[in-house]
């Protein structure tokens, strides 16, 4: 294991090994025990099991702190990042892929469906702060800078109840970004993607289950920017009904 | 911007998806050489994701090691030219708590300024009013300007910009064996773990990309890399508790750096060294260090949740008696094993860290182009590098 204990368990880890191309029906799971401490991760297990057990066992990871986003999967049945879920007390453990992405190899999923869809919001990947209170610029200091809270691990996009029934929804990932875009523009004009996300596949889609706020690791609250855009969009359209002579 | 090369008829084999195999994948496209790379597992999953996300200003090697505090700032700006939009530019402040690190302070803004660095003393009240969580007894700081970088995302762009240029990037593609014979090496026996099949990729050269891994595939072609895998622990607890980059003003040490990260505060580091970087462990009494040392800058971290503590293997350079890693240098080295171990077709590039990923690359692929009888002249300084989100465009 990747730590010293002295009072290791032993869990079962139920792995979903399904490839590229696979019948979505056919579903494969490999078994492997693996000796756990108290803060043992998924993720340390997974690279465990990989050094140990198996080479082949595939998944993603890379910065073990919540902060890339790669490590996104199910464990029984709930979205987290695997770097920081520690190994659950329970005999077993079932680790599966993100759903509502294909499937790649075993816990890789293709990210290249949730780009294009966050792409269109066009987000930069720094914004100035103007979130957080406990580190407000000091006086004089008229911003810092600072990434934003999105680490684009597609966690949101499994949880969404509507994007498992409705492929072609924009999904709370991109529908986040967007209003990022649009409340604080940063000198980029908002109203082409206000009216991208204003669409039935888009904002108007939401059922507000509110699972993406729910599972998102990184504290982004997508369904309140979903709302949020709605807002925005209805505000727009009002401004587009009364602005005779204008140009629309 | 960029002058479009001729192609060159070569094809270079990059073992290792971390940011120097992404960076010299990027400078070999430009330079006009096709280009595979190959990682076991997903891009940034050795120790390029794991490091604790500092631009460097090259401040914290100032004092002890000259080479890479000037390699640092260097980059530092191109960087900032060519990765755009990628780094929270803060600056960072080195505080003085103890009587001892205000004695070190002459010497280390002399080193800093005699580098290249800019440095300002700043006063207690000023630190203060800059980093509000700052141990209210520090004595003094110096502003440097040091950054945060996404360990991750900064080094997709170079994957990104390679993989628009033409090269192929196969994550989850482990090399089983190094095509070798007579003292050559003309490829790389590769499985692919996402489908189980083997197969053989021909390469006029075989970079060997691999960090701390190094030693483990240069073995595969009888060649010797002096490498010391020198892991350090990291911790990221809950909060944001400075915008700047905060270090200790004192000789590099453990737990002597605060890098914010979003909503969270990454302390770091120790270290030590070991043999395989696959086995690195995360000893609880270094996690305790982390929050002991870095409560000494900034108090709030003592009582903040952990949200993570992990382990990153630094792949440095050096005699394999070094025994904690701190007395190694933090610059890189490439070998020719044509002039190491008489095996030609055979390149490793190791040492140095994240800041310095793009001068590694165009070290090694100066190498290359001198080995192949290839005049083409870097452009990695100029060239903008393509957003990290291109590197999943279809």
């Amino acid at each position: 294991m990747t730590e010293t204990v002295t009072n290791a368990r032993t869990t079962r880890l139920v792995v979903s090994r399904r490839k590229e191309g696979d019948d979505p029906g056919a579903l494969r799971y490999d078994t492997f025990d693996v000796a756990v401490g108290p803060s043992t991760t998924i993720l340390d297990a997974l690279v465990a099991i990989r050094r140990e057990l198996d080479p082949t066992l595939t998944f993603r990871h890379s910065c073990f702190h919540a902060s890339c986003g790669t490590c996104g999967m199910r464990v029984d049945g709930r979205e987290g990042l695997a770097c920081v879920t520690p190994v659950p007390t329970r005999d077993e453990v079932t680790v599966e892929p993100l759903g509502n992405l294909p499937v790649v190899s075993d816990l890789v999923v293709d990210m290249n469906v949730f780009y294009d869809e966050f792409d269109e919001a066009g987000r930069p990947l720094v914004r100035a702060d103007d979130l957080i209170p406990e580190c407000a610029p000091a006086e004089g200091i008229d911003q810092v800078e600072r990434y934003e809270d999105c680490i684009e691990c597609g966690i949101c996009l499994s949880a969404c109840p509507v994007a498992g029934s409705d492929p072609r929804y924009v999904g709370p990932a991109a529908l986040a970004a967007a209003w990022r875009l649009i409340d604080e523009p940063r000198g980029r004009d908002p109203g082409p993607v206000l009216s991208l996300m204003d669409d039935e596949q888009g904002a108007w889609r939401c059922h507000l289950a509110w699972e993406c706020s729910e599972a998102c690791p990184s504290g982004v609250d997508p369904a309140a920017a979903i709302m949020r855009l709605r807002g925005a969009a209805a505000a727009a359209r009002v401004r587009r009904l009364f602005s005779f002579g204008g140009n629309r | 911007m960029t002058t479009n090369l001729p192609r060159q008829p070569f094809h270079v084999a990059i073992v290792g998806g971390g940011g120097t195999g992404g960076a010299l994948a990027h400078d070999l496209v430009l330079r006009g050489f096709r280009v595979t790379l190959v990682e076991r597992g997903e891009l940034t999953s050795g120790t390029t994701g794991r490091h604790h996300g500092l631009l460097h200003s090259g401040a914290r090697y100032a004092v002890k090691d000259r080479e890479s505090a000037v390699e640092c700032i260097e980059e530092r700006e191109i960087l900032r030219r060519v990765c755009p939009g990628t780094f929270e530019e803060n600056d960072g402040l080195f505080v003085a708590i103890t009587d001892e690190d205000v004695a070190y302070e002459p010497l280390f803004v002399e080193s800093c300024l005699a580098s290249g660095i800019p440095a300002r003393r700043v006063s207690r009240e000023e630190a203060l009013r800059l980093e509000p969580h700052l141990n209210p007894d520090l004595k003094m700081a110096v502003q440097v300007p040091d950054a945060t970088m996404d360990a991750m995302r900064m080094p997709l762009r170079f994957f990104a910009s390679a993989k628009a240029g033409g090269a192929v990037i196969r994550p989850w593609t482990a090399v089983t064996e190094l095509l070798v014979a007579d003292h050559l090496v003309s490829g790389i026996r590769v499985r692919d773990l996402t489908n189980g099949v083997e197969e053989e990729i021909q390469a006029d050269l075989v970079v060997n990309a691999t960090g701390p891994w190094a030693e483990q595939l240069a073995v595969m072609a009888g060649c010797d890399v002096p490498i010391r895998p020198s892991p350090g622990v990291l911790l990221a607890v809950r909060g944001r508790w400075c915008n700047m980059v905060v270090n200790r003003l004192h000789p590099s040490g453990d737990g002597d750096i605060v890098v914010p990260q979003r909503g969270l505060s990454v302390v770091g580091t120790s270290s030590w060294v070991v043999d395989d970087p696959d086995d690195l462990g995360v000893p609880e009494d270094h996690v305790e260090r982390m929050y002991a040392e870095g409560a000494a800058m900034i108090p709030a971290i003592r009582t903040a949740e952990r949200r993570a503590a992990w382990s990153a293997a630094r792949p440095l350079i050096g005699s394999r008696d070094a025994d904690s890693g701190r007395e190694l240098s933090r610059t890189f080295k490439c070998f020719d094993h044509r002039e190491t171990d008489g095996v030609e077709g055979f390149v490793t590039i190791s040492g140095g860290k994240g800041t310095t990923l793009r001068a590694m690359a165009e070290t090694t692929a100066d190498v290359i182009c001198r080995k192949v009888g290839v005049e083409a002249p870097c452009q990695t300084r100029e060239v903008v590098t393509l957003p990290h989100t291109a590197y999943y465009a279809a």
